[in-house]
């Protein structure tokens, strides 16, 4: 047979094999209860005891936290291994910046930058009570930092390398320091006494929005923030 | 069909879209690619499912495991790419087997 054909026959039996599996799957659907309340009613039930309003951060933060501490810290592991592969990144980026930006992308930034920064504060703080919190406002703080990026506005020449590591573990610490705090008010690691909930939930967030933010920009731009380690030293002997 | 069901479906043909092009393509991007829409179609399976609810309010759990993986899906993408630029730097390209 011609390989053209081998792999013709190839990807047909693969449609099939997906076709089968989505079939199995709709059908595995159709059979689910049409009503199920999951865990809602539970969280309902304690929702009282989290010192927030909004359910989700709740779970987030306070009913699953373990859950969340560890994703913090698997997001700093991903940002490390970028760093570890793409560490000649900054080679790179110095081609990519060779056109300056357009004058309408430098002046929608310079408009848009300072709103972001209040919709992102305003996202963190609505979390308590409605839709919102630390991965939305860090989110758009990321955004934020990636269209300055693409203005080629230099936002981040004052973060070291070592303040930018520790803004990147800065939720994973927050997380540490609020979960074993718990275990000197006689509670279990994250396990938060229901009447300082509101005020480790707010803290967590906040710690969580800036690292969130921080390693987006970083996996953006393959690795780092720190300008130190991007600026392309040549640039320096030129000007003498 | 319900609502539900509706969403639910279109989120499981989505992963499938995403699961064929994850057997089929050959070059790296597209997988990256592939399994990119496999992770949404199973994001809307979850946030579908979690509208069951009688009370008016959707189950805020499904809710915040979308809400982590989406965070974390971002980071695997960002990891495999780096990969990904790591081979062709290596090899000169991105298919997966350049014979």
């Amino acid at each position: 047979m011609k390989p053209s054909r081998i792999r013709f026959a190839e990807t047909a039996a693969m449609g099939l094999i997906a076709t089968v599996v989505v079939c199995c799957l709709i059908a595995a659907i159709g059979e689910m209860p049409r009503a199920a309340n999951g865990l809602a009613s539970e969280v309902d039930l304690h929702l009282s005891l989290t010192g927030v309003q909004n359910p989700v951060t709740a779970v987030l933060i306070n009913f699953r936290g373990y859950d969340t501490f560890l994703e913090l810290a698997v997001l700093v592991l991903a940002v490390w291994g970028v760093k570890a592969i793409g560490s000649d990144a900054a080679h790179d980026r110095e081609d990519s910046t060779a056109t300056p930006p357009s004058i309408v992308l430098t002046g929608f930034v310079r408009v848009v930058g300072p709103v972001v920064i209040v919709i992102a504060g305003y996202l963190l703080w609505v979390g308590g009570h409605s839709p919102g919190g630390a991965f939305q406002a860090g989110a758009v703080l990321a955004a934020l930092g990636i269209l300055l990026d693409l203005a080629t506005i230099e936002w981040s020449t004052h973060i070291s390398e070592r303040s930018e590591r520790c803004l990147q573990v800065a939720a994973v610490a927050g997380f540490l320091v609020v979960g074993t705090s718990s275990l000197f008010l006689n509670r279990t690691f994250l396990e938060f006494p229901p009447e300082l909930a509101s005020t480790f939930t707010l803290a967590i967030e906040s710690a969580a929005t800036l690292s969130i933010a921080l390693i987006l920009i970083a996996l953006y731009r393959g690795g780092g923030i720190c300008v130190a380690r991007l600026l392309p030293p040549p640039v320096r002997e030129r000007s003498k | 069909m319900t609502t539900v069901t509706l969403f639910a479906s279109c989120g499981a043909v989505i992963f499938g879209i995403g699961f064929f092009g994850v057997v089929v393509c050959r070059r790296l991007l597209q997988i990256v690619i592939a399994l990119n829409v496999m992770g949404s179609g199973v994001f809307l399976v979850l946030i579908a499912l979690a509208r069951r609810t009688t009370g008016g309010r959707p189950d805020p759990v499904a809710h915040s495991m979308a809400l982590t993986g989406l965070v974390v899906a971002v980071s695997v993408t960002a990891l495999a790419l780096t990969l990904v630029r790591c081979r062709y730097k290596q090899t000169g390209s991105t298919d997966l087997n350049n014979r």
